[in-house]
């Protein structure tokens, strides 16, 4: 892994209000350290574009929001001087240039001569892969390639800081997850301050130092994907990140009690009416005499790399499980439940 | 230069150029057309003197004759030749399309040649009726003029918006049970109505003011555009010409932005 | 069957209608060179009215050219830059400033024509010269290049790639000459055709702001067909279709070259 390049980016109270009357962020206030990846993850209509934007320089943020490079505040600089790398979600390559000429346009506007653009527009071609399209239009580019034409484009000109909206978005599936393995190897090799926007919860996970998790255009949580995806904060993180189970129940020294049976939680001071999370993936199925845990299966679904049932009678709700693809169960059957207590999160704050 | 700067220096020849010679004209045909004899009250004589009325129902009616006839007449075609694929059918469309760009006096050239005095339809009425039927110079020769320049424009529009509609729909009345007539009555031509509708009025306030047509074909027929350029260079009667106008001028852009309401974008009339 | 007889009387409508708008229009074109019109091709064809006429009014066929190539370069230079501003700004103020350019095509020509002799014709010079013309043909002209280049910027985001080049550094006037004009070129050359095309073929203005010096074709035609014999005047209009009908067919390529583009994105 390489050192560290970029800028520290700070964000202080930065709120943004439409001239509509929309408010699409809340004031915001964040740090990132220096060569870090920092991915804003949510729904569509959460303020993470907005935001992005602001700290690229294409928007103002409301009066008393300041945007800062390691420490200076940049927040009246246009973007076009404040060096930053920035790739689109439809990548907005210039139709009337080719391959190299797009990637080079950065360095030509800050005055490098043709010999030296042309070197780095030959290392950057060959970091993301595209070697032989260089002559290529635009038009002649497939998914992919545009996706790599773009990040190149970005990164030429050494930016202090590469902000990526969405940029896998406009690609199908199969595509996606291959470029999203190809995009952190090359993230991780450039070392720059990366600010990635999101709304797909996988992406965000695998390419993030840190995940900023937003809603309504304010933060719901931010930590490692560890984090947010073991410890959530709240309701909203716990079901945006992954699958969840919510469970109401009574909590007595520690222990739930459901309509099941009983559930042993890792914190023995637990008690009173609580919100608590599992992930399906943390149920194992046992026998069900031996279980402190039961209920009966109402369907399967075989998803390929496991089955996902529908268990009802433990909870007030249908609980979702993921059991080995081996497994022989029918449905109407009874199982046991075993669930570690430390997969058990309690949220915080969240009344029942 | 900052951003907006730029922006504001790009329309900087435009507002020099618009107000120039658009705005700052426009508002001195306004004054002078209250400047005459009468007054402000000119610009009610064009409902109130017996004369300019009578021009004005004149101008009205045809507008509104060219109009139906036009619609009925593209609707028909347009569909015919949006929907059937046959042998020749693109140089059949070019032919429709062909005089869109024709002046009104080339018009009027056109049915000069056709119901003049050495007309196409003369001699043909000669041959077998052995009268020969001049109307080129009358009004019936304007209504042909007029249908002239305005079928091709409406045929266009009709196949656009044919070519848009969603098939599915028909289908869905063909699997109810609708007859080809009913499908049309019901689902088609209500599709169509918004082209329609905007051609429609594109039509009528462009037979409103069309001019090179009725001048070609001649001095004396009595509709507005000939009317103001009557007054203006032979009665010399510049004030009321004005007038005229800008009446003229009102109603013909108060059709097109009902019109637009229909269609939502902006449309023109031309000729 | 009723289908059948449908398509035949359909097809016999669009058929007659074709033949009212085509016939004519060939009639004019053989009598431009037809020795006798009354007599027909049996007197022979000849070229002898296309020399008359270009004897006769080659000064306003040049003059037309001169206008339309005039009026093409102030719609560009007022064009271009403001299609950019307007559709970067949005907004409002930029529909309000679309409408206003579009009233002159709401407007018969000759109001406008007649509000330009109220405004400049004391101005003599200027009112003598052919420039009052092309002033009046740029009002009228301008909202096509303006739209059709406005159509362009909205086909290719161009938003978006103004947005990326700013954040490459480039300056606003970089970004114009370097991103945004060469990317708007279709719309740029349909607009020009569109332009010329409407300039070569315009008379109600014109003929209210001409004088005898200052003859576009279009008014040319007026005059000859009133006051010449038929087959001089169809040989004037012989040269006005053959100047104007490669354009339609250029502007017809263009639409359909557009429209594939479209479909292809």
């Amino acid at each position: 892994m390489t050192s560290a390049h970029g800028v520290a980016v700070g964000v202080a109270a930065c709120a943004k209000t439409f001239a509509d009357g929309t408010c699409a962020l809340e004031p915001i206030t964040l740090d990132v350290t220096r060569g870090e990846t920092l991915v804003f993850l949510g729904p569509s209509g959460c303020g993470k574009t907005t935001l992005l934007r602001i700290i690229a320089g294409l928007e103002q943020p409301d009066r008393g929001g300041r945007v800062l490079f390691n420490g200076a505040d940049v927040t009246a600089i246009p973007i076009e001087r404040r060096n930053v790398g920035m790739v689109f979600q439809s990548y907005a390559l210039f139709p009337n240039m080719t391959v190299a000429e797009n990637i080079g346009y950065g360095l030509k506007i800050r005055g490098i001569d043709r010999a030296e653009r042309a070197q780095r527009v030959a290392e950057l071609v060959a970091l993301t892969g595209i070697e032989g399209l260089e002559q290529r239009r635009i038009d002649q580019l497939s998914g992919g390639q545009r996706q790599r034409v773009a990040l190149a484009r970005a990164v030429a000109a050494r930016p202090s800081v590469l902000l990526l909206d969405e940029p896998l978005t406009a690609l199908d599936a199969a595509l996606r997850e291959r470029l999203r393995f190809e995009l952190d190897s090359l993230l991780r090799m450039l070392g720059i301050t990366t600010i990635y926007v999101t709304h797909d919860q996988a992406e965000a996970m695998a390419l993030g130092d840190r995940v900023v998790v937003m809603r309504k255009g304010a933060i719901a949580q931010v930590g490692t994907p560890r984090e947010i995806y073991f410890v959530p904060a709240n309701r909203f993180v716990a079901e945006f990140v992954g699958a969840a189970n919510l469970l109401t129940a009574r909590a007595v020294n520690g222990v739930l009690n459901l309509a099941g049976g009983k559930l042993v939680t890792a914190d023995v001071n637990t008690a009173g009416d609580v919100v608590a999370m599992v992930r399906p993936e943390s149920i194992s199925v046992v026998a069900p005499e031996a279980a402190s845990l039961s209920g009966q299966i109402e369907r399967i679904s075989f998803v390929g790399d496991r089955q996902r049932l529908t268990v009802r009678g433990t909870i007030e709700r249908p609980l979702l499980v993921d059991a080995p693809n081996t497994l022989n169960l029918k449905i109407g059957e009874r199982i046991g439940l075993a669930i570690d207590p430390h997969a058990v999160r309690v949220l915080p704050g969240e009344r029942p | 230069m900052t951003h907006r700067l730029f922006v504001r220096l790009s329309l900087l020849p435009l507002a020099v150029v618009v107000v120039a010679f658009f705005l700052l004209p426009m508002l001195q045909l306004i004054i002078t057309g209250a400047s005459g004899d009468l007054g402000l009250s000119a610009y009610a004589a064009i409902l109130f003197e017996p004369r300019y009325r009578a021009t004005l129902i004149n101008t009205v009616l045809l507008a509104a004759a060219t109009t139906v006839a036009t619609l009925v007449i593209a609707t028909i075609s347009g569909l015919f030749l949006q929907r059937h694929r046959f042998f020749g059918r693109a140089i059949l469309v070019a032919m429709l399309t062909f005089p869109l760009a024709f002046p009104g006096v080339v018009v009027g050239f056109m049915i000069i040649l056709l119901a003049g005095r050495q007309g196409l339809i003369g001699d043909v009425t000669l041959l077998l009726l052995g009268e020969k039927l001049v109307f080129a110079y009358s009004i019936a020769g304007l209504f042909l003029g007029y249908l002239y320049f305005s079928i091709p424009r409406v045929i266009l529009t009709i196949m656009a918006a044919v070519e848009k509609l969603d098939r599915s729909l028909e289908e869905a009345a063909r699997a109810l049970g609708a007859r080809p007539w009913a499908i049309h009555r019901d689902v088609i031509l209500p599709a169509l109505a918004p082209a329609i509708v905007a051609s429609g009025a594109i039509v009528f306030a462009t037979a409103m003011g069309a001019f090179g047509t009725a001048f070609t074909l001649a001095t004396n027929i009595d509709v507005l555009p000939m009317l103001i350029y009557t007054e203006f260079t032979l009665s010399a009667n510049i004030a009321m010409a004005a007038a005229l106008s800008v009446g003229l001028g009102l109603v013909a852009w108060a059709i097109l932005a009902l019109a637009r309401s229909f269609s939502g974008n902006t449309i023109a009339a031309a000729g | 069957m009723g289908n059948r007889l449908s398509f035949l009387a359909q097809l016999a409508l669009t058929l007659l209608v074709a033949a009212f708008l085509i016939v004519p229009a060939i009639l004019s074109m053989l009598a431009g060179v037809t020795a006798n019109y009354f007599r027909g091709i049996r007197s022979g064809l000849t070229l002898q009215w296309v020399m008359q006429v270009w004897e006769l009014y080659a000064d306003t066929i040049v003059r037309s050219f001169a206008v339309a190539l005039i009026t093409l370069a102030v719609t560009l230079i007022v064009g271009v830059p403001a299609a950019y501003a307007l559709h970067v700004r949005g907004g409002r103020l930029a529909r309000a400033v679309e409408e206003i350019i579009t009233l002159p095509l709401a407007i018969p020509g000759l109001a406008i024509a007649l509000a330009l002799l109220l405004a400049y014709g004391g101005l003599s010079d200027f009112r003598r010269s052919s420039l009052f013309i092309v002033a009046g043909h740029v009002v009228f002209t301008l909202p096509f290049m303006v739209r059709s280049v406005i159509a362009v910027f909205a086909l290719i985001d161009v938003k978006t790639l103004d947005e990326s080049a700013s954040s490459l550094g480039a300056s606003a006037w970089r970004r114009f000459c370097d991103v945004i004009v060469p990317n708007a070129v279709p719309g740029i050359l349909a607009g020009s055709l569109m332009v010329v095309t409407l300039s070569l073929g315009e008379f109600n203005l014109t003929w209210m702001l001409h004088t005898p010096l200052t003859k576009t074709l279009p008014v040319g035609l007026a005059d000859s067909y009133a006051s010449m014999r038929l087959e001089v005047a169809s040989a004037y209009t012989l040269v006005f279709f053959v100047m104007i009908i490669p354009l339609l067919v250029a502007m017809q390529i263009f639409a359909d070259r557009a429209g594939r583009q479209v479909a292809l994105r």
